[in-house]
């Protein structure tokens, strides 16, 4: 077993740690206040050396701690909030998950801000941007680098309302902050899930801190498949449901594609919507624990898969399918967390924040080119414009599609090998999913740059390259895509798995608990052999079949006003889900809000208050009446009165 | 102590003198004034031995010597922090109001400072004659402040709110008569002399109601709240601001004082009843506002689930759900000061509230937009910034009392953000509309307001150990008394 | 002045109790019955001289001199009253040539 976590006493790391996240803070308080002050370039220096310093750091980091026997530790900074047992230090944790995604976030951060500072340009709030994108960083830091449930949670919500700023960017839209809107709400009922868990993580282990989290739940007395643990674990998933865009809390990711292009590759697609993974991995002792939820979780990963991936088939927005072709590969990763391949997962994380990444950025290129055009409709032919957005974007699509050797088909191919071991009706939908994912990816190729030009001409005449500082982020991503698969070569292959046994020490106390659960694959190599094969030749297929339809038969998809058959409508209007939400939730809130205000509220409750006011009033009015002004009856009564009392004070008294 | 003494009576001598100065010049002595009672309150914090959860700076004068009545004040924890809030806050109040121009400023000044007296004294009243005092002496210049410089509807309104409120205040102050009949000797209507007491629990029962009457319509609590809505949006937006920022943190003071530790087998009878209705009350109040079209009332509905919320987590009787209570009364205060100073900022200029005619404004106001969004966000408690602490800790005490209860309760964090953002995003984004179309930025006053405000959020958001360690003793110290 | 105590001893004290009593019941069915505003004070007056007569004998027997400090005391809470109910009959009769009070019924609902 690994020791448990020691605190840092290195004064010097406990300030580079620090560093990591409050650069980038840095960076969003000078152009937040400096918006429109400071000049563009002084803007996007600050904006994105923040951010490489933080890399930089990151990657200095990342060496020290593999040369010191890659021990984790843990800094701490002060009491945030202390009540009682419940102590909350503001405190950072570093060990190889922390690292692993440090490096991923403020690696691809880096040069989506670079990518920024050149499609971003023309946009009267740059400074604006740029601190916003730059409070990303610093949020998505917190989360990962936070050692308790609770500043994951701070990260949690700051990177959600990161990305409702980002996602109402341009705020004289209301359709765009609407989508803004929805992102946050549909985050925060994760966020609700997520903090019961937290309240219930307390209450059950005395403590939110990872170590001693993780260290009573080795020796938690319930055992696997207690209803706490699995209490715990559903309600953090939902939490992770939100963040992730899985099934149910999903619709508010493709909506979320109003925001800027670079948002949607940083935020929606490469780090934020990763959370989720981050956190059951993180988690993963407890997860282990609670087979149950790991099994919904891949009910929940594989659905979802499935899902977005038949909605990718029908849409004409670029970014739209992109998005939906993100969630479906959330749900892979979820998929593979269901069957504990926690590595894989992570994997799977990495290569596709290098594609996905890659093939937002492309798309940003490609919008930037067509002025503001989404539709795939109207585009068509644009490799001739386009080379360089062309074959990175061509490399983004192949490693998508899990065709070796890039890195997507690495990545892929562990993740649906661990569920072949789980659950063989997972596999074949996941393939069936994989198909569909190859198939819509290509057909968003063809249909953008094969064929003839479809735009206005107006368009046509304004087609371009885009600058360097928006190819060169392009390079390196489609490079990353091409050879990262490499850092994790399946068995077949090598016999090391670099990012495998690089991670294997997370796993230390789950295996404590089930140690059963977290073996490495036992395939046999013909077995493997062939599900690789499998497959590559389902995305083969499916490539073919795209380029049959969509450049040889030159198909283009129907414009908005014409009749679809049932099913292709049912699809493209993404089975009516946003639909039936508003339906049986947000319409009945609104109903149920007018009616409490002017039923209950109104009537009921405050017609009580005024009903006692009322009733004073009439009997005073009544009563009034027996002052008739005659002063002979007073005193009559007067005397009869003071007769009575002697008398009652007399006989009964 | 004498600076308890000058605490206390600053404000009323200064409204004298503020009474004395005609026209415009009024406000500033106010403002003076208020700043120089904040001072005060900081120099007898720093006599505050924070290490101590008893009573200090105390000060016990005869009053009423042969009924056993005393004058007696003093301070612990929780009484410093609200009297912390309430000096804070009063300048700032004073300071938003200098762009208006009140008729008989004078008045209106001096109503203020003379209200600050009463709400301080509440604070640190240690004896119950004197706390049912002060608590009549804050009304009163309230009731004036909305009634006479409030909207048209102003009459009625106020009317409801000052009678509704002295209802409630009558039940306490017949509970204060029995409980002083029932201490021993000559009777004593000191503090203690009731934590001494022991009455059996059917008498507690009752009690705990008369008692919980007064302080839920003060909070307000559902479903005692009507009177807060309608109050809210008539009076003046300076009467809006101490009610919401310090007056309604009376009532749950009330609770923590005069109320769990008086009668603990009462509360421990009904507090699971008042957790269910104060619970009710959230998701009610959260509902409500989603659609209400007017800013004010908008503000004033979140306020009651915000309160709501402060009330589930006090009768938890848990050390979180206590703590998380005050250090909630306290970002409670500031954020909604600030919310409505926001909203009478966009009333000067636009001269409606209605959600629906405005729109736009973060085009022409940056600044405002700023601000407004961080108080937006501490009111939906987001983490690093004051409401979470407290929500954090009132939901985590509302959990460990029941999970279902705590779940329920979580959905304010839901609801919060959907009428909250609802309401950003139709007043500050979208295209303009012909009101907003010459919307202008902050000027220098209102920054000066807004800025202390944001401070705190932050202050508070960040390093709550500042403010949860003063309370931390006062309230081991009231959990004590209550499981005696 | 010793003397007036036993003065006043010299007749039984029931005779003292018969007689106010008679004099107040007097001044009672003198207010419910009269309607002339100054009879209905004659007898108001009555009724308080009843009282002082009850009280200086009870005082006078039980030597106690403090029944009679409240006689005074009554006399001079009845003069002021006479004063202030005499002018506001004085008043009434002016404006209205009456001092009958079922007439003066405008204080009313």
């Amino acid at each position: 077993m690994r020791e448990i976590v020691m605190p840092v006493i290195d004064q010097e790391m406990a300030l580079l740690c620090l560093l990591v996240p409050i650069l980038p803070l840095l960076g969003f308080i000078l152009n937040g206040l400096g918006n429109r002050k400071l000049a563009k370039g002084l803007v996007s220096f600050i904006g994105c050396g923040t951010v490489l310093a933080s890399f930089l750091i990151s990657i200095y980091l990342f060496f020290d701690f593999l040369t010191n026997d890659s021990r984790s530790y843990i800094v701490n900074y002060y009491d945030w909030i202390s009540v009682g047992t419940l102590r909350i230090g503001f405190s950072f944790l570093i060990d190889q998950l922390t690292l692993f995604m440090m490096l991923m976030v403020t690696g691809i951060g880096f040069f989506i801000h670079l990518y920024s500072a050149g499609y971003m340009s023309h946009d009267e709030n740059f400074g604006k941007f740029f601190a916003f994108i730059n409070l990303f960083m610093f949020s998505m830091l917190v989360l990962v680098m936070g050692s308790n449930y609770v500043m994951m949670f701070v990260g949690w919500e700051g990177v959600g309302l990161c990305s409702y700023l980002l996602i109402g960017f341009w705020n004289k839209n209301t359709n765009y902050n609407n989508a803004a809107k929805k992102a946050f709400v549909m985050n925060r009922i994760g966020d609700l899930g997520f903090l019961l868990g937290i309240f219930l993580i307390f209450m059950t282990f005395g403590s939110v801190s990872y170590p001693q989290v993780f260290a009573e739940a080795v020796r938690y007395a319930g055992g696997l498949d207690s209803g706490v643990m699995i209490a715990i674990t559903l309600l953090l998933f939902v939490g992770a449901m939100g963040k992730s865009a899985q099934l149910p809390l999903f619709t508010w990711l493709p909506d979320a594609m109003a925001g800027p292009t670079p948002v949607s590759a940083l935020i929606h697609a490469a780090t934020m919507v990763t959370a989720g993974i981050y956190m059951v991995v993180r988690s993963n002792v407890l997860y282990v624990m609670a087979p149950t939820t790991l099994e919904i979780i891949a009910i929940v990963g594989v659905a979802t898969a499935l899902l977005a991936a038949t909605i990718g088939l029908a849409q004409n927005d670029i970014k739209k399918v992109l998005a939906y072709s993100t969630v479906s590969q959330l749900g892979y990763m979820f998929l593979a967390l269901g069957v504990m391949a926690f590595s894989s997962s992570l994997f799977h994380v990495l290569m596709h924040a290098f594609f996905k990444a890659l093939l937002f950025l492309g798309a940003g290129s490609v919008i930037h080119a067509m002025s503001n055009e989404q539709d795939i409709r109207y585009m068509g032919g644009l490799r001739k414009y386009l080379p360089i957005t062309f074959v990175t974007f061509l490399i983004g699509t192949l490693a998508i599609a899990g065709i070796p050797p890039f890195a997507g088909f690495f990545s892929k191919d562990e993740l649906l090998a661990h569920v072949y071991e789980h659950n063989k009706v997972m596999w074949a939908f996941g393939l069936l999913a994989a198909f569909m994912t190859s198939f819509y990816m290509f057909r968003l190729l063809f249909l953008t740059f094969f064929g003839t030009f479809r735009g206005t001409v107006d368009q046509k005449n304004h087609l371009h390259e885009s600058p360097a500082s928006m190819t060169i982020p392009l390079i390196v991503l489609a490079a990353l895509s091409t050879v990262g698969g490499f850092i994790g070569l399946p068995a077949v292959f090598s016999s090391e798995h670099v990012l495998g046994d690089y991670l294997a020490p997370l796993y230390d106390y789950a295996r404590l608990v089930n140690a059963g659960a977290l073996e490495p694959l036992h395939l046999d190599h013909a077995t493997e052999y062939m599900l690789m094969a499998v497959s590559v030749g389902v995305a083969v297929l499916a490539i073919i079949i795209a380029y049959v339809m969509y450049v040889s038969k030159k198909v283009v998809p129907a414009p908005e006003e014409e009749r679809l058959s049932p099913i292709h409508n049912l699809i493209y209007h993404k089975y009516y889900i946003d639909e039936l939400y508003n339906t049986i939730i947000v319409r009945p809130l609104m109903w149920f809000s007018s009616a409490f205000h002017r039923f209950v509220d109104v009537l009921v409750v405050d017609g009580i208050v005024n009903g006692f006011g009322k009733l004073v009033m009439q009997s005073g009015r009544s009563l009034r009446y027996a002052q008739s002004g005659a002063i002979g009856f007073y005193v009559l009564v007067m005397v009869f009165s003071i007769v009575l009392i002697l008398f009652l004070n007399f006989f009964i008294g | 102590m004498i600076l308890t003494a000058l605490l206390l009576l600053w404000p009323a001598l200064a409204a004298l003198l503020v009474l004395l100065i005609k026209g415009p010049g009024a406000k500033k002595v106010a403002f003076v004034a208020a700043l120089a009672e904040f001072a005060l309150a900081l120099v007898a914090t720093s006599y505050f031995n924070i290490e101590n959860g008893g009573i200090q700076l105390a000060l016990s004068i005869p009053w009423v010597e042969s009924a056993g009545i005393r004058f007696s004040i003093g301070m612990d924890g929780i009484s410093l922090l609200m009297v912390l809030l309430t000096t804070f806050l009063v300048p700032l109040i004073v300071l938003s109001s200098f762009k208006h121009d009140y008729e008989n400023p004078n008045a209106f000044y001096a109503l203020i400072l003379f209200m600050q007296t009463g709400l301080i004294g509440v604070f640190m009243a240690l004896d119950a004659f004197l706390f049912y005092f002060f608590w009549e002496v804050a009304l009163i210049p309230i009731y004036f402040i909305a009634a006479l410089w409030g909207g048209e509807n102003r009459i009625k309104v106020t009317f409801k709110f000052f009678v509704y409120t002295i209802f409630g205040s009558l039940f306490m102050l017949a509970a204060f008569v029995y409980l002083y009949l029932q201490t021993p000797g000559t009777h004593s209507s000191d503090l203690f002399a009731f934590y001494q007491l022991q009455l059996d629990a059917s008498t507690q029962g009752w009690i705990f109601w008369f008692l919980f009457i007064a302080f839920a319509i003060k909070m307000p609590v559902f479903p005692f709240h009507t009177w807060q809505p309608d109050t809210y949006t008539e009076s003046p937006t300076q009467a809006t601001m101490l009610l919401s920022g310090i007056m309604l943190k009376m009532g749950i003071y009330g609770v923590l004082r005069w109320l769990l530790p008086v009668v603990p087998y009462g509360v421990s009878e009904w507090a699971e009843f008042v957790l269910i209705i104060s619970i009710i009350g959230i998701v009610y109040a959260s509902i409500i506002a989603i659609r209400q079209r007017d800013l004010k009332r908008l503000i004033a509905y979140s306020s009651i689930a915000h309160v709501g919320l402060i009330a589930a987590g006090i009768f938890t009787l848990n050390e979180q759900g206590l703590q998380g209570g005050v250090i909630q009364m306290l970002s409670h205060g500031i954020n909604v000061v600030g919310l409505f100073f926001i909203i009478d900022i966009i009333f000067s200029r636009t001269k409606t509230r209605e959600i629906t005619s405005l729109g736009g404004i973060t085009q022409n106001a940056k600044t405002l937009s700023i601000f407004f969004m961080i108080l937006l966000l501490g009111s939906i408690a987001l983490p690093l910034t004051n409401g979470f602490v407290g929500e954090f800790l009132l939901l985590s005490g509302v959990f460990q009392y029941n999970g279902w209860f705590g779940a329920v309760a979580g959905l304010t964090i839901i609801l919060g953000a959907v009428y909250m953002l609802r309401m950003f995003q139709g007043v500050m984004f979208g295209p303009k509309s012909p009101v907003t179309e010459a919307f202008t930025d902050l000027t220098f006053n209102e920054k000066a307001v807004l800025i202390p405000l944001v401070i705190m959020v932050f202050w508070i958001g960040l390093f709550p150990g500042t403010f949860l360690s003063i309370s931390e003793p006062a309230v081991g110290q009231l959990l004590s008394i209550i499981n005696r | 002045m010793n003397h007036i105590p036993e003065v006043i001893r010299t007749i039984p004290l029931d005779y003292y109790l018969y007689f106010s009593v008679a004099l107040f019941v007097i001044g009672v069915i003198g207010v419910l019955t009269r309607r002339n505003a100054i009879v209905i004070f004659m007898c108001v007056e009555l009724m308080l001289n009843a009282v002082n007569v009850l009280l200086t004998a009870l005082s006078a027997y039980r030597a106690d001199a403090n029944g009679q400090v409240f006689v005074f005391f009554i006399m001079a809470v009845a003069a002021a009253e006479v004063c202030v109910g005499l002018a506001i009959i004085v008043m009434t009769y002016r404006n209205i040539r009456s001092t009958d009070v079922q007439i003066l019924n405008y204080l009313k609902w």
